[in-house]
């Protein structure tokens, strides 16, 4: 079943410099419990394609639907969760009152409220750090709490740009395999924007390869591995040719100018 | 501890720089007077006078403590002579400008940060307010209320809270746009109304400015109150201390009502950090 659908999508951005095309003819359709990510250089529309679906841009040509409807009304529907860079977590509540935070938004009834972050958390291994506050975590943990808060209203898509992006290498290989039994685990839909390639391939049923000026797609990769992947998995001969075919793509967007 | 001894010297020095400009400022009264009586002085006894003189050029620091000492802790506070009383005066006033004027700077300040009209129209005319000299507004505020019978504490509160409200604005304006994009697309993305915006991300996070400008706005709320005190010729409130030890030249009350006014606001400034510590400690702020 189709969730997202992209057909002809352009998007561009009116500047004093004259337009800038941050994304030009991208069709692409992603179906439920696909985890996709978005590859490219800064620049390549990645992040500005992940912000259309989720109604914080609009597309300028083409459509985007979302569960079969516009991305304005699927976040009416509360079709989606957005994980940001950073986790953003208020610093005057507590973890839990930051997990709350969306649900206090849309009116759930308080006992419910309770019940769901206690749920999220747990789905994102910070039980008893409830009652901590964000100071009192580490960036990898702050990061798990955002994840959890995105998770919280039960969204069936979850919407991730560049989550890990500040945290290093260690921490970020840890989240990885998190955010993959996370998936098996709740059937999500994932949509993830990155810049790593191991971090692509490692996570991604399918790796949409970017390129810029105009913002557009080169390759759509098919991941041939298996869903359940150990870290180990990265020393295969399978991993390595995916992560080939994705510099290879990389490098061929960029054409001369690297 | 360790900073004890930096400064006691500092106050060391602003005392003996005081006592030595005491003496020199003093000191001519002292030869003329002498002069007048045909009798020579020397150094010793201009010293010994400028340090006494009834109505000094520059008061000596132990006769401003004197007379301090004399009006706040020796007099009946419910006399005129007590500097307490006057201080209560001038305190009341302070307080509804300070209270008036916060609460006009928190709304101005939403709405400029809510409505693009209000920045270009509002904005200007608060700069503008400030750039007015409050000594020409006091006295034209204080005839325009006393011609439609309103007189007493009010019209100095409306004076005090003219020139606090302003740092409040600004303060506030820069709180309430603290949150970053990033924040404001995440609510986006929950479907948040403006109103929840406010109160759930924009209020909070604008406290540690708030707290930034009600200091500065307190200490303008009692300017603004002594001023106010000023054109009326008032009899009571330190402003009215100040204006008759001018008429008298009473110079010692003039500085005592000085150093009451630096006690108060630096009171008032230590209540508000002090409110300050524990309402960002509560939220988790505290730094």
């Amino acid at each position: 079943m189709t969730v997202i659908e992209a057909r002809n999508v352009g998007l561009t951005f009116r500047t004093d410099d004259g337009p800038v095309h941050a994304l030009k003819d991208v069709t692409l359709s992603i179906d439920k419990g696909e985890f996709v990510s978005f590859i490219g250089p800064s620049g390549c529309g990645k992040t500005t394609f992940l912000r259309a679906i989720a109604a914080l841009e609009h597309p300028t040509e083409g459509s985007l639907t979302v569960n079969g409807s516009t991305p304005d009304a699927a976040r009416k529907a509360r079709a989606y969760g957005y994980v940001f860079q950073a986790a953003g977590l208020y610093p005057w509540r507590s973890i839990a009152g930051n997990v709350r935070l969306p649900l206090e938004i849309m009116g759930f009834p308080r006992a419910e409220q309770a019940a769901r972050v206690a749920r999220v958390l747990a789905l994102v291994d910070l039980e008893g750090f409830g009652n901590k506050y964000p100071w009192q975590l580490s960036g990898g943990m702050q990061q798990r709490a955002s994840i959890a808060r995105a998770l919280a209203f039960d969204a069936d898509i979850l919407l991730m740009d560049e989550p890990f992006g500040a945290l290093d290498e260690i921490v970020r290989d840890r989240l990885n395999e998190e955010l993959l039994a996370l998936w098996a685990r709740t059937g999500k839909t994932i949509g993830f924007v990155t810049h790593s390639i191991p971090e692509a391939v490692y996570l991604s049923t399918r790796i949409v390869v970017m390129s810029p000026r105009p913002g557009r797609i080169t390759d759509v990769i098919e991941s041939p591995l298996p869903r359940e992947r150990p870290l180990e998995i990265r020393d295969t001969p399978e991993f390595i040719a995916i992560a080939h075919r994705v510099r290879e793509g990389l490098r061929a967007g960029h054409g001369h100018e690297v | 501890m360790k900073h004890v001894l930096p400064v006691l010297t500092v106050l060391v020095a602003i005392l003996a720089l005081w006592y030595a400009g005491a003496v020199a400022m003093n000191g001519r009264w002292a030869r003329d007077q002498a002069a007048r009586a045909g009798v020579e002085i020397g150094l010793a006894e201009i010293l010994r006078d400028t340090m006494q003189q009834e109505r000094p050029v520059l008061p000596a620091p132990h006769q401003v403590a004197a007379e301090f000492g004399k009006t706040v802790f020796a007099t009946k506070v419910t006399s005129k002579r007590s500097l307490v009383w006057h201080g209560w005066v001038t305190l009341s006033a302070t307080a509804v400008g300070f209270a008036l004027g916060s609460a006009a700077g928190i709304l101005l300040a939403i709405g400029i940060v809510h409505s693009r009209a209000m920045d270009l129209s509002v904005m200007p005319w608060a700069i503008a307010s400030q750039t007015v000299p409050i000594l020409a507004i006091a006295p034209m505020v204080i005839v325009v209320l006393s011609s439609m019978g309103v007189t007493g504490l009010l019209p100095k509160a409306i004076i005090s809270a003219w020139l606090s409200f302003f740092p409040v604005v600004v303060g506030m304006v820069k709180g309430l746009r603290a949150p970053d994009a990033m924040q404001l697309d995440q609510l986006r993305t929950w479907g948040a109304s403006r109103a929840q915006t406010f109160w759930k991300l924009r209020l909070p996070a604008s406290m540690p400015y708030l707290f930034a400008s009600l200091k500065v706005s307190v200490a303008a709320s009692l300017v603004g109150a002594i001023v106010g005190e000023l054109p009326a010729g008032a009899t009571a409130g330190l402003g009215a201390r100040l204006l008759s030890g001018s008429y008298y030249g009473q110079t010692v009350m003039i500085w005592a009502a000085l150093l009451a006014a630096a006690a108060l606001a630096a009171a008032l400034v230590g209540l508000i950090a002090g409110v300050e510590r524990v309402v960002l400690r509560r939220m988790g702020m505290a730094r």
